[in-house]
């Protein structure tokens, strides 16, 4: 069938028409894919946050390398010189037991006397911080360390991200069994809404086909009423999502400065371009139910 | 143009409501269905829509197999058939000039066709006033005369009537038949499914009786008959 202009018009005309006069079902299934995609888009946003956050821990963990307590001042030394060496690592700093006792010291404050004559049997180990370039190198050279003579132990930020990980693994999950059910409920709500406009139109369909309307001309209005359903949906959640996320953005950058939310355009596009198309799609799937159900030819 | 072979129709849990008939309708011709109510006529107009498939036997129009049609084809083959019924059928939010016009939406036609056309085809059934009201405006006549000019919009190779008369007054109902005379004259075959036994004996045109799914009589410049 050729498309021609008016032909699409006429179309869109009975599909407006359509929803009209479906009202409230038109209103409500509306309504349950904005839902839906609010909860997807939330949870995206959420667990893309959370890696954003995850990526900035790891470029700032350090290695911590424990010396162990019986290696010479020479060997301490050459194990610096050979950090100091490997391609992937951007700076090491030597932190001796004295130093670290300082430190522990000054985190303590007042309660610092608790530590009163540890300097002649100080526990804490000479310790080399090591940062490297790229944080996924982190995990490898850390292994690698922790198997050089004189090494007693290496330590990283491994726990934060691994706890941090298992969130996003539980935002990820709930998203995704909500949205799978609402979805469910969203392609249900416009598959009824559709074959309530079939019904309403049965005469007129039967006519159509008296008159030797092929199969696509008589099914696209509703196919098309579907598509409106679902991308006014998607239209909607998405405004809902910019108009709940953009002040988040800024009311968390003004008051914890250090912990900034995904903000680029080129990350959140996709995001919001694809809320969009799911609602597109799960208005085609409610359609194409109805209209291959009920309009059978 | 049309022929069918030994076609059969039983529709399910039913005893047939055709029974083997075979009939050859030439291009031009103007042919009455006749037979008391459940005679079958209606199901031989809905097997040559392909509304329905016959249990038995083969129809041909205008050289090509109707149950063979594949479904995508069947659209085009219902282009090619004008089809009037007693109910008319009329979409009633729809002026006449629309309803015939969507005759032309639905294959698709453009506007400047369907501007072309629309207002030509009601003058031709003498609506050329009339097209701007809706159908509850319209006496019976008109209602019928707006259905035959959606009918013949399309120049179909066949028209066929199922009862066209069926809902109108005898003044109408003439001046239905002398419009079909004319439709027919233009070259345009009619199939015309009737009860009233006056219009086809005063017509005298051919006659196929109809009699529990079977044909009975078939004859040229015929009359309805005695019983039927
Ligand atoms: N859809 C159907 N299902 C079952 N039986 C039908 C159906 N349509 C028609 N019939 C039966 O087929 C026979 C012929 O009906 P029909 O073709 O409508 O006759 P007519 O139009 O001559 O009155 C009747 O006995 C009728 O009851
Ligand atoms: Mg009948």
């Amino acid at each position: 069938m050729a498309l021609r202009p008016g032909t699409v018009l006429y179309h869109l005309r009975e599909a407006g028409l359509s929803i009209i006069r479906n009202g409230w079902l038109a209103l409500a299934s509306t309504g349950v894919v904005t839902v839906a995609l609010l909860i997807f888009g939330g949870s995206l946003l959420f667990v893309l946050n959370t890696h954003h956050v995850i990526g900035d821990i790891e470029s700032k963990v350090e290695i911590s390398v424990f010396l162990k307590s019986d290696v010479s001042p020479r060997d301490v030394e050459a194990l610096g010189t050979r950090l100091q060496q490997r391609p992937e690592v951007a700076e090491v700093r030597f932190i001796s037991k004295e130093e670290a006792l300082q430190i522990v010291k000054q985190d303590l404050g007042d309660k610092a006397d608790l530590l009163a004559g540890m300097e002649k049997d100080n526990p804490l180990p000479d310790t080399y911080r090591v940062r490297t370039h790229h944080a996924d190198q982190v995990a490898a050279l850390a292994a690698e360390v922790a198997t050089w003579p004189g090494v007693e132990q290496v330590r990283y930020g491994q726990e934060v991200v691994e706890r941090l990980l298992a969130v996003t693994r539980w935002a990820r999950l709930v998203g995704a069994g909500a949205m799978f059910f609402l979805a469910g409920a969203a392609v249900f709500l416009i598959a009824t809404t559709i074959r309530l406009s079939v019904y309403a139109r049965r005469r007129e369909i039967s006519i159509m086909k008296m008159l030797g309307a092929t199969n696509w001309f008589v099914r696209s209005p509703f196919l098309l009423e579907g598509v409106i359903l679902g991308l006014t949906g998607g239209l909607v959640a998405v405004g809902l999502t910019m108009a709940g996320y953009f002040p988040l953005v800024s009311v968390l950058e003004s008051a914890l400065p250090f912990f900034r939310l995904v903000s680029e355009r080129q990350v959140l596009l996709p995001v919001f371009g694809g809320l969009v198309l799911f609602g597109l799609i799960l208005g085609t799937l409610g359609s194409f139910i109805s209209v291959h159900r009920f309009l059978k030819v | 143009m049309l022929q069918l072979y030994n076609v059969t129709k039983i529709y399910p849990n039913s005893i047939p409501a055709l029974l083997d008939v075979s009939l050859r309708i030439q291009r031009g011709e103007f042919v009455f269905l006749v037979g008391p109510s459940g005679a079958g006529k209606t199901t031989l107009t809905k097997l040559i829509l392909r509304e329905e498939l016959p249990t038995r036997g083969q129809i041909l129009f205008n050289g090509k197999s109707i149950t063979r049609l594949r479904p995508s084809e069947v659209p085009y083959l219902r282009r090619r058939i004008g089809v009037i019924f007693q109910d008319f059928r009329l979409l009633p939010n729809k002026t006449a000039y629309e309803n015939v016009a969507f005759a032309l939406e639905v294959t698709g036609a453009s506007r400047r066709e369907i501007r072309r056309a629309v207002p030509a085809v009601l003058a031709r059934v003498g609506l050329a006033d009339r097209a701007h009201l809706f159908p509850a405006q319209l006496s019976g006549g008109e209602q019928q005369r707006v259905c035959v000019a959606r009918a013949i919009v399309n120049n179909p190779l066949l028209l066929i009537a199922d009862e066209p008369t069926g809902n109108l007054d005898p003044e109408n109902s003439w001046q239905l038949m002398r419009l079909f005379e004319e439709i027919n004259r233009g070259g345009t075959t009619i199939l015309m499914a009737t009860h009233a036994w006056d219009i086809v004996d005063q017509m005298k045109k051919r006659v196929v009786a109809l009699s529990h799914g079977r044909i009975v009589r078939d004859e040229q410049e015929g009359a309805y008959g005695y019983g039927a």
